[in-house]
């Protein structure tokens, strides 16, 4: 029985990681780097939730299913923005450096962020409360508990995941973006929109990463604008041990990385090593499969 | 010409300053670093408040050996390293002559080896763990220490939850917390309890529900959290989620507003051990609450304010009676401190430097904090 309810626990955990896991997978796909401020995009959406939600109270009445959908909406189209500026301000004029200045300039990007909102005029440092998006209730089912928003977020987010693969697999635009993942040279050379597949996948990543920072704040309602740097952490390795510019891989591990930590905290002893525990099966994980559980190995071109 | 202008502006800039720093020469010089910003925001902010309204009354009513006393204040944003720099700051570039602070026993604790070796006193405010004053003798506290808490609410859980079997939580990253944590088993043990799960978290995570539904695993009557208010909020509202609904108690660390605000009713039926309760008090603990809620918009004092507020009072009466601001004899004066009124009681200061005080339980109830119980040591 605890068994159960702490897989219970780690999918309702490990469902948020690989909606924040997809973002990173998505950028590493179109331009191979890691989009450091990517979680520092999941904190700027639990605060526009947060300033979101006195409107939607007026506008929709207390705690209503339509408020907390106008928040998602909006606080998504928002980041979405964010995310587009970011990449077209910091990484677009980089784009034909090499790949490391461009990381570089993705951490710096981050702490610009993260120290601009601790500034007092902006969010300041402190722990502010998030605000209740939704009536939750405990829900006990056979010895099983969980909140009533744990099941919300499972849902949401295996739609998510649904319209993503749609998104990516059937759409004139996922063609697009496979395209340019697969050769961004020879995509341009048949008449893709480079430009605009790369800012596309950035507005979906971001938004994404929103969606995934107000699910995040439901669970645990006190913010404050370091809050992504650990979820965006776990679910970079959750996007790296699926096998990074996968998909599947990237909600496969987000899933498997929930669990595990959540089993991890549960074991008397072991539970202060839980973040230790989730890095060596990382390790584990890329000495037997160097391009992670479902990536491909892909022969460096010379 | 342009070049000479400048060098004159410049020049005149600088005497400005030297002008400044010339007329607080005269001032006794007192630095304190606080967690203004960050996660525990709430705790520097109210000591701060506390500590401001002292100086303030003492410089209201004529000062110290004829002098103002000024209040240097860094933040040191709850984060750690951030302490050492700016004691460092307060000392070398600021020239205090004595420290005051922390709420936190580790940040209290990075700064008082700095204090220690530069002969400058600090007096902590409300910082708990033993090992704060055993850092050495400069290193004084106006509140009880961990020992003393540990066995309160120990004895407690025992007398008034009735608890047999209790889960303890502790946050590893936390020296308050670890030391907390010791000695509320060891008192526990004692009185004929039993600790039946010992779990950790560290200090900012915001999933605990796989500690917690091992701890619901192993059915405690009561689970003791040693730990911060922001913590505790989240970790009394996953409890409540996974159907944990035994009562949770904690320490000092506890009280904060934030802890109703972000824990909103699931913090409801918690008990926390702390210093002072605005509802009991003496004539100078009720005419402490009348000043700082004229002072501070009708705000309400809570024992992180009242500590800030005795922290300066001990070192005005410290430096009074030492008749200079060097430190050696500030120091010798701090240690021989006897029956001070202070807001949080009569302040003597034993031959660890600690003071002997004793504790309030309070419950969470309707938002609200509502007095319990005196334990006295």
């Amino acid at each position: 029985m605890e068994i159960l309810q702490q897989l219970t626990n780690g999918l309702a955990l490990g469902s948020i990681y690989a909606l924040i896991a997809l973002g990173y997978t998505m950028v590493y796909g179109v331009l191979r780097f890691i989009n450091f401020a990517h979680s520092d995009v999941l904190m700027l959406g639990a605060y526009s939730a947060f300033f979101l939600a006195p409107v939607a109270e007026r506008m929709f009445g207390p705690q209503s299913i339509a408020g907390a959908l106008f928040i998602i909406v909006v606080a998504a189209t928002i980041c979405a923005v964010v995310g587009v500026l970011i990449e077209f301000l910091a990484y677009r004029p980089l784009r034909s450096r090499p790949k490391l200045t461009v990381l570089i300039t993705a951490i710096g990007v981050s702490l610009f962020i993260e120290f601009t909102c601790q500034h007092k005029s902006v969010f300041g440092a402190d722990t502010k409360s998030f605000p209740k998006l939704l009536a939750s209730r405990d829900v006990a089912i056979g010895g099983l508990h969980f909140s009533s928003n744990d099941l919300i977020v499972l849902v949401l987010t295996a739609v998510l995941l649904a319209g993503m693969w749609f998104l990516v697999q059937r759409t004139k635009m996922g063609m697009a973006i496979r395209a340019v993942s697969f050769n961004e040279k020879a995509a341009a050379l048949m008449g893709v929109n480079v430009n605009r597949v790369i800012s596309y996948t950035f507005a979906i990543g971001s938004a994404l990463a929103a969606i995934a920072g107000i699910f995040y704040s439901m669970r645990a309602p006190g913010i404050d604008p370091l809050m992504g740097i650990q979820p965006g952490l776990r679910a970079f390795i959750a996007a790296v041990v699926g096998g990074i510019g996968n998909l599947p891989g990237a909600a496969l591990g987000g899933l498997l990385l929930g669990v595990i930590e959540t089993v991890a905290g549960g074991i008397p002893g072991v539970s202060n090593y839980r973040d230790g525990i989730a890095f060596a099966i990382l390790i584990l994980v890329l000495l037997f499969r160097p391009a992670g559980l479902l990536g491909k190995s892909m022969v460096e071109k010379v | 010409m342009k070049c000479t202008l400048l060098f004159l502006t410049t020049a005149a800039a600088f005497s400005l300053v030297g002008c400044k720093d010339a007329n607080t020469a005269g001032d006794i010089i007192v630095g304190e670093y606080a967690s203004l910003t960050g996660k525990e925001a709430t705790f520097g902010t109210s000591s701060h408040e506390g500590t401001m309204l002292a100086v303030e009354e003492i410089n209201a009513a004529g000062g110290v050996l004829g002098k103002k006393i000024k209040l240097i204040t860094e933040d040191n944003q709850s984060k750690a390293g951030e302490s050492a720099t700016v004691v460092n700051k307060l000392i070398s570039k600021d020239g205090a002559v004595a420290i005051l602070g922390e709420v936190a026993s580790s940040r209290s604790l990075e700064a008082a080896p700095i204090c220690q070796s530069n002969s400058i006193p600090m007096i902590s405010p409300s910082s708990t763990n033993p090992k704060v004053t055993e850092t050495g003798n400069f290193i004084f506290r106006v509140c009880f220490i961990d020992p003393f808490q540990g066995t309160v609410m120990a004895n407690f859980a025992t007398k008034t939850l009735k608890a047999k079997k209790v889960a303890v939580f502790t946050d590893v990253k936390s020296d308050y917390s670890k030391g907390l944590a010791k000695f509320f088993k060891e008192g526990f043990v004692k009185a004929g309890g039993q600790i039946v799960s010992e779990l950790d978290f560290n200090g900012g995570d915001k999933d605990f529900k796989g500690q917690l539904t091992t701890i619901k695993g192993a059915s405690p009557d009561a689970v003791f959290v040693p730990g911060y208010y922001t913590d505790a909020a989240l970790i009394c509202i996953q409890a409540k989620e996974i159907g944990l609904n035994v009562p949770l108690f904690g320490g000092d660390g506890w009280e904060s507003e934030k802890l109703t605000e972000i824990g909103k009713d699931a913090v409801e039926g918690t008990y926390f051990s702390t210093h002072y309760a605005p509802d009991v008090a003496s004539d100078l603990s009720k005419k402490f609450v009348a000043a700082y809620k004229a002072r501070y918009n009708g705000k309400l004092p809570d024992a992180m304010a009242a500590l800030g507020y005795d922290s300066a009072m001990m070192l005005a009466d410290g430096i009074k009676r030492a008749g200079s601001s060097d430190g050696a004899k500030v120091r010798d004066a701090l240690a021989a401190t006897k029956d001070l009124d202070a807001v949080t009681g009569k302040l003597t200061i034993n031959e660890k430097r600690d003071a002997v005080k004793s504790a309030v339980i309070l419950k969470v109830e309707g938002g609200k904090f509502k007095f319990v119980e005196t334990v006295n040591p």
